[in-house]
């Protein structure tokens, strides 16, 4: 006779596969759970009617022309760091480095937009996107090479080469700061305008933002395609399901990996040139200010897909000008918005559990029995 | 059993009703909050028609939050300001913790777009963005706060303003120098006190390297040197406007070496901590702050803090912009106005300083007392003649504007943001 007694309130299984429906549903529902939850603690601490913060939240991204262009703005920048992560994940291969590599691609574009005003403007630019995806690359192939050759540990490689360029950047920032002793560098070219990406062809400045949106959803394309369709990228999938497979096959494991994270680097090294030419115009060590390591839950959470990760961006970047909003709208400081975010997050990362695992509570299993 | 699943399907049914109703929150925007209405709710819920007052605007982008002396004493000034002008919250949109980087261009844009017709930047570094929206927005008008560059922007929309703190510093200085005369008279100076010319050490913790903090450091000396000649002072820089830990580091560097004032141009309570830490262990050390009153943390150490009272120019600037009348390009004002003050003496004080200080005050407002008077100081050993206060080519070295006329050099004349970055005799930048 078997126990009911000892069998456990509710036990966990591995799903054997989920539509993609039921998957998607599930992420909608912990989404609405996490606005559900960090709308009650909003009022639970300061007593504020959590339908309004929504409203705010909502403001926050689309209240009105301009805000609605950052927040696509972001978003597209977002998405182009995860979308560099991509073929380092797929791999394996734990890329924390974006951070890093996008500050040094942002190093060498302010580079070019401070010293060579002077440049035929396609010139200047062909100099700033190669330069800002060389430096990028190498700052992604270092780590590479060193797994490659002595198999060190890349998540820490990685993480450390970030800290390297954190300082980098404040040395360039105290060599080019603008005005003396401000400890910042300014917006570069403010009048002239030389550098910012809406003058790529031509001079007569107009606008950033549809550049932005359109080079990173070609690079999204790009990385598909890269990663979909050709050789090397099933020899990037082949790795990071087994290497011993690889090698078997005939794949040399060292060459793809260094040759994946010089390309992992180069893009999130893209990234940063878009992030100053086209965005900030200026450089500090906040320019990567922390979406080096959003876009890791972005590319996770996208499974690799880089029109997934489009979506995952928009919503990770509407909470967060949401948080802000909030903050303003309501005279909270930038700690409730953190609140908020990590709240989001949680909700978020644990709905990947119920869709890996399914959870049977005693009943139910007994009648299965 | 029945029991537990009944639980949890009714827990599933509030779940899934309590997530709709909160998937329909979008839809129900328009409606007013119905419970828990707070004024500040009813700021966003209406914003257009929060004209109760008036349909004035002002944005205020401010480098920190309440937790920040520098920003705290903003967000008073801005209070009273408002309160002044019959003003309420709802006038005001605040953007809190802006960096000095892009965000703060679009900080200033969104106020804009929220309906600003004056927009506000609290730090120095956010003078270029707020430049550049000057440049964009030609109907807004847009102060950079302590900045300098408003002047040579041509931007008749583009302003800076700056209280003249110097004068504060010096009336601190003299604060000090009062309490080194009594403890040099009292016998309480010891050997490690006095440098290797027999002159007593005084310390001073600095944010960065620029006019902006020599001018005050050296009207602070010049305080001390006017009621106690023999002093000398050493510079400590901390390369951050607000760093606590490197403040009170300097700070104990510099009492360890034998100091027994420490001044401070820097945000945080670090400096006046490690004094009172200091003083209670037996060292004889005093703490001159900044910006807020730092008897809580030093009640023993702490002698006074000079102080920017911003509410005056919040005040002159709404009131102008609210009328739509144009305004300074670039603001300065001291005592006279009571853009400046000294906090609260503290008990350490030496005795018959209130009476110096009200009669320094009281000079220096009749302009018997100038702070940067040529015949107190000397730069490599001679009475400096001529320098000049402003820069024109964009090099960082002042090269046109000779402030120094009458025997006095001129600060915050020529530009609202300090400019005197003479290095006299008798101080020493450490680093």
């Amino acid at each position: 006779m078997h126990s009911t007694s000892k069998e456990p309130l509710f036990h966990i299984s591995k799903r054997d596969g989920i539509s993609r429906p039921k998957a998607w549903g599930i992420r909608l529902i912990s989404v609405l759970l996490g606005l559900l939850v960090s709308g009650i603690v909003v009022f639970l601490i300061v007593k504020l009617n959590p339908v309004s913060v929504y409203v705010s939240m909502f403001l926050g991204n689309f209240g009105n022309k301009g805000r609605t262009w950052n927040m696509v703005r972001d978003m597209m920048i977002l998405t182009c760091i995860a979308v560099g992560l991509a073929p380092a994940f797929k791999m394996r291969f734990w890329n924390i480095g974006a951070e890093g590599q996008m500050l040094v691609g942002g190093i060498v574009t302010a580079f070019f937009m401070i010293k060579c005003p002077t440049m035929n403007p396609v010139l200047l630019f062909i100099c700033m996107i190669v330069g800002s995806i060389a430096l990028g690359g190498i700052w992604g192939l270092i780590p590479g090479f060193f797994k490659a050759q002595w198999n060190t540990n890349e998540t820490l490689f990685t993480l450390m080469m970030n800290y390297i360029a954190i300082q980098f950047t404040s040395f360039c920032v105290s060599k080019w700061e603008n005005p003396f002793g401000s400890n910042t560098v300014g917006i570069i070219n403010s009048k002239t305008k030389i550098g910012w990406i809406g003058n790529m062809f031509k001079a007569g400045y107009n606008s950033d933002f549809a550049w932005t949106v359109v080079i990173v959803l070609a690079v999204c394309v790009l990385v598909y395609v890269y990663m979909t369709y050709t050789k090397q990228g099933y020899e990037i999938s082949v790795v990071g399901d087994s290497e011993n497979t690889a090698l078997y096959a005939g794949i040399r494991v060292k060459n793809v990996y260094m040759r994946t994270m010089a390309i992992s680097g180069a893009i999130c090294g893209f990234s940063g040139f878009l992030a100053v030419s086209a965005v900030s115009h200026t450089i500090s060590t906040s320019t990567a200010n922390g979406r080096g390591f959003t876009a890791i839950i972005v590319a996770w959470l996208a499974k690799m897909n880089p029109f997934v990760m489009i979506l995952i961006s928009a919503l990770l970047t509407f909470l967060d000008k949401g948080a802000v909003q909030i903050a303003s709208d309501f005279g909270l400081n930038e700690y409730a918005s953190q609140i908020i975010m990590g709240i989001m997050l949680l909700f978020i990362l644990g709905s990947e559990f119920f869709i890996n695992y399914s959870v049977h509570f005693r009943k139910k299993s007994k009648e299965v029995a | 059993m029945k029991k537990k699943v009944l639980a949890i399907l009714m827990c599933a049914a509030m779940v899934v009703s309590l997530a709709a109703g909160c998937g329909s929150s979008g839809a129900e925007s328009s409606a007013p909050a119905a419970s828990g209405s707070t004024a500040s709710e009813t700021k966003e819920d209406a914003p257009e028609e929060a004209a109760s007052a008036s349909d004035f605007k002002a944005g205020i982008v401010l480098v920190g939050d309440e937790n920040e002396g520098y920003t705290y004493s903003h967000i008073v000034g801005i209070q009273r300001a408002l309160e002044k002008l019959g003003l309420t919250e709802a006038n005001v949109i605040w953007k809190y913790s802006i960096a000095e980087d892009e965000s703060c261009y679009d900080a200033i844009v969104d106020c804009i777009n929220s309906g600003c017709s004056l927009v506000v930047t609290n730090s120095y570094g956010h003078q270029s963005f707020a430049q550049q929206a000057a440049e964009e927005y030609p109907d807004v008008e847009i102060v950079a706060m302590t900045g300098d560059t408003a002047k040579a922007s041509g931007l008749p929309n583009f302003h800076n303003a700056f209280t003249k703190i110097y004068e504060a510093r010096y009336v601190g200085g003299i604060i000090a120098g009062l309490k080194l005369a009594e403890l040099d008279a009292d016998g309480k100076l010891t050997d490690k006190n006095y440098d290797e010319d027999g002159k007593v050490k005084v310390g001073y913790v600095g944010a960065y390297p620029y006019a902006e903090v020599v001018s005050g450091y050296t009207a602070f000396f010049l305080g001390i040197k006017s009621v106690y000649e023999n002093v000398s002072m050493d510079v400590q820089y901390t390369n951050s406007w607000f760093n606590i830990t490197a403040e009170n580091e300097a700070a104990l560097a510099l009492i360890d070496d034998g100091c027994v004032i420490i001044g401070q141009h820097a945000d945080s309570t670090g400096a006046p901590s490690a004094c009172q830490e200091k003083l209670e262990a037996g060292t004889v050390v005093y703490s001159v702050g900044y910006n807020v009153d730092m008897l809580s943390v030093a009640p023993d150490a702490a002698l006074t803090s000079p102080t920017n009272e911003w509410e005056v120019y919040y005040e002159y600037a709404f009131g102008a912009a609210m009328k739509g009348e144009s305004f300074d390009t670039n603001w300065a004002e001291g005592f006279d106005k009571g853009a400046v003050a000294i906090t609260e003496l503290g008990k350490s004080c030496a005795e018959g300083t209130q009476a110096a200080v009200d009669e320094a005050i009281a000079g220096i407002k009749d302009g018997s007392i100038q702070v940067f008077d040529t015949k107190t100081f000397t730069v490599g050993g001679a009475e400096v003649t001529s320098a000049f206060a402003t820069d024109s080519d964009g090099d960082f070295v002042p090269d046109c504007d000779e402030a120094i006329i009458d025997g006095y050099y001129h600060e915050s004349y020529f530009q609202s943001a300090p400019s005197f970055q003479l290095r006299i005799d008798g101080i020493t930048e450490l680093n």
